[in-house]
């Protein structure tokens, strides 16, 4: 029977979604810079 | 084709290269994820803090608030401590409304209302601390300034540490040991008492 090795940790990855749910949040988001120097994000949809 | 420095891909993908912050999420994902998870068990919320970290560091790359003080997985890791944090704050305060909301008679509606931060009292010994705290480390050897940081500022285990300083779990036990030591030994030279 196989044992349960309990004192080695798992390696885990997250999931793919929310990988590409940042990568499309990155990409929806557009710099603007203002007359003061500042920098808004604002949302390209 | 030479790898490019996790620097190299910030700067790239602050001027708008956004295929950067996809290599960058794929250097650090497991590495990360990993640093999430065993502090939380419990893989959804690990993604769910995951991509809330992600999030964080695009608005701070993006309004060009990033400052490069330390290694850029050390900076991720500060942000999903704190992240991490927040959510046991969270989750101990809505244990706390639905226990006296429900079964406690003496409920009182000041437990919810009551303000979870801290006075300005308060306030300003936490800064009064952080400020001598700060001093006493500068006084410390470099390498036991950094595992004092890495250990108590951004959350490392002990073995993460050893990873980041090239160093045995050892020599980094015995460093934070002499560090603690070297800061009470500094504090009473000093006479100064770091409580509330």
């Amino acid at each position: 029977m196989k044992k349960n090795d309990t004192l080695t940790k798992k390696a885990l990855m997250p999931k793919k979604e929310i990988i590409d749910f940042i990568l499309n949040y990155s990409k929806n988001l557009q710099t603007i810079k203002t007359k003061s120097r500042k920098t808004i994000l604002v949302s390209k949809n | 084709m030479k790898t490019q420095t996790d620097s190299q891909l910030i700067l790239q993908y602050q001027n708008g290269n956004e295929k950067s912050l996809s290599l960058l999420i794929n250097r650090h994902k497991k590495d990360l994820f990993n640093f999430i998870f065993y502090k939380l068990m419990d893989e959804d919320l690990a993604n769910d803090i995951f991509q809330d970290t992600f999030i964080k560091i695009i608005i701070t790359l993006k309004e060009g608030r990033y400052k490069e003080e330390n290694k850029f997985i050390l900076w991720a890791k500060r942000i999903a401590h704190n992240l991490i944090i927040d959510h046991y704050r969270l989750q101990s305060k809505n244990i706390k409304i639905s226990e006296t909301s429900y079964e406690n008679e003496e409920f009182s509606i000041f437990d919810i209302i009551k303000e979870p931060e801290n006075n300005i009292e308060d306030k300003l010994i936490d800064i009064q601390i952080n400020e001598d705290l700060l001093k006493m480390l500068i006084m410390l050897p470099d390498n036991q300034q950094e595992v004092i940081k890495l250990r108590f500022f951004d959350g490392l285990s002990f073995k993460e540490i050893a990873d980041h300083t090239d160093t045995s779990i050892n020599t980094t036990l015995g460093r934070v040991r002499y560090a603690l030591i070297n800061l009470r030994k500094i504090m009473e030279e000093h006479k100064i008492i770091l409580t509330k």
